[in-house]
């Protein structure tokens, strides 16, 4: 990422972002509530067009018909985004059918296999509104998994999820990690799943880069910013 | 609102374009098709058959007074098929499926649906937009074939029912046939069509355009319904003065 700057309405929220992300690696995007993260992933999948700057991909921009047609992406959004007129196997199964990638009965037993890695097999036929927050998640990582990409963005990937279903998200991206080598770019405020997950962590606020680093570059930070968010803790006896 | 026009244009003319791809999307244009019957088939039928009716009854005594009863079926017959018949059901249409395209493609764009499938890939307009213009575009008119039918109908047992009109129903078709002629049903199917067309493109924009969250999916509604309904009736009286 070379300079990206964005801004709505005169406010610039992407203040000239520059980093780089490893082939294979897990890099986490980490900051609070409206520091740019979630307009940053969509630059990255081009729903967002930047004021200045480029996103490359060894070298190339990411939106050319060359990098397109090259790299696979895939991202897990912050509600799942899972269609709601579709059913859990017809969601899993959406990129393959609409573009016409695979045979019906193919499809079916592409979707059952990545269902079965996220630890919902025989889940096909439920109706997404009958879905837990976490079993959409799952759901939405399988539909991810069935574009075999190699770039796997998640936004906000263990919010409105209770502490057991948050910790099956961490394994699960970690497990994709091992499974299909995907490089993935995961951007949450949840402090344990960064230092959880993470092979470097960059800290973003009002969308500049305070630092990146490893997990234990970035607690032993200096930045009062930095250790300010790293270190909040709710104190009852501080509260009015 | 000129920039509004321009995107309506925009949108219709990349729907143009999709339109090779229509039979890849069939199954979604059946469903589209069956809910539009679904929803309006019995609203069309109640409406169409009170409207007809209602000309019966208001005309019907004027025309008796100056011994023309029997010109109530041709007046009934004409004024359904070349008016009342396309712009009711229009608006009909508008409020009761406009407002549901409206309401669904926003919610997706509210809950990230939407960006889900260009991340996939999918355009929107190939995947939500086509399918639904091109379902109204043929429930429409058919829609209005049975709502014309319907009004002559309630037309004819108004006239017999009615002691101060009190015709048989074969003076009533028989007048109905003279006066009814098969352009003049053609002229209200081409209007029904160029209607459908403005419903199913200012409701589908009107959902893609949709911000906030809730209180905006309820914005999008109205203003899909409200626009389509003031467009039908400019473009009404425009195809009107041309179709003359």
């Amino acid at each position: 990422m070379r300079g990206l700057r964005k801004s709505f309405n005169g406010e610039l929220v992407l203040k000239g972002l520059d980093f780089d992300v490893a082939r294979g690696e897990i890099f986490v995007i980490m900051g609070p509530s409206g520091s740019g993260k979630s307009v940053l992933l969509k630059h990255i999948i081009g729903l967002e067009t930047p004021d200045e700057g480029e996103i490359l991909i060894e070298g190339q921009p990411i939106q050319s018909p060359q990098v397109m047609e090259r790299y696979r992406l895939a991202m897990l959004f912050q509600s799942g985004a899972l269609l709601n007129s579709l059913n859990v196997g017809e969601n899993v199964g959406l990129y393959l059918a609409e573009h016409r990638l695979k045979p019906p009965a193919e499809i079916a037993r592409i979707v059952a296999e990545k269902l079965e890695l996220v630890g919902l097999k025989g889940l096909e036929e439920r109706s997404i509104s009958d879905l837990s927050g976490g079993m959409k998640k799952r759901v939405a990582i399988a539909r991810a998994l069935v574009i075999e990409p190699q770039l796997m963005l998640y936004d906000e990937p263990t919010s409105e999820l209770d502490p057991l279903t948050a910790v099956t998200i961490a394994e699960e991206i970690l497990n994709l990690k091992e499974r299909i080598h995907v490089t993935s770019l995961v951007v949450t405020h949840d402090r344990d799943l960064a230092f959880g997950v993470a092979d470097r962590i960059a800290v973003i606020n009002e969308g500049q880069i305070l630092t990146i680093g490893t997990p234990a570059e970035v607690r032993r930070h200096s930045n009062p910013l930095i250790q300010k968010f790293l270190n909040a803790d709710f104190n009852r006896n501080h509260a009015k | 609102m000129f920039q509004n026009i321009g995107e309506l244009v925009i949108l219709f003319w990349r729907t143009l374009q999709a339109l090779p791809l229509t039979w890849r999307q069939r199954q979604k244009v059946f469903d589209q098709f069956f809910e539009i019957g679904n929803a309006s088939l019995l609203m069309a039928c109640i409406l169409s058959l009170f409207i007809g009716g209602v000309i019966a009854l208001q005309t019907g005594p004027v025309l008796v007074e100056r011994g023309l009863a029997s010109a109530v079926g041709g007046l009934v017959g004409i004024s359904m098929c070349k008016e009342l018949g396309p712009v009711m059901m229009s608006v009909l249409i508008a409020g009761r499926i406009g407002s549901s395209m409206a309401a669904e493609i926003g919610s997706m764009r509210v809950y990230q649906e939407i960006d889900a499938l260009r991340t996939m890939n999918i355009n929107p307009v190939h995947y939500l937009v086509l399918p639904r213009i091109v379902a109204i575009a043929c429930a429409l008119p058919l829609l209005v074939i049975f709502s014309v039918l319907v009004g002559w109908v309630g037309g004819a047992l108004v006239s017999v029912g009615n002691d101060q009109i009190a015709i048989t129903f074969k003076a009533y078709f028989s007048n109905l046939s003279d006066v009814v002629d098969v352009s003049d049903v053609l002229n209200g199917l081409f209007k029904s069509f160029v209607f459908a067309l403005v419903i199913g493109v200012v409701s589908c924009h009107q959902g893609l355009q949709t911000i906030g969250g809730p209180r905006g999916i309820g914005r999008s509604v109205t203003k899909a319904v409200v626009n389509s309904i003031v467009l039908i009736l400019i473009l009404d009286y425009f195809l009107t003065r041309i179709l003359l």
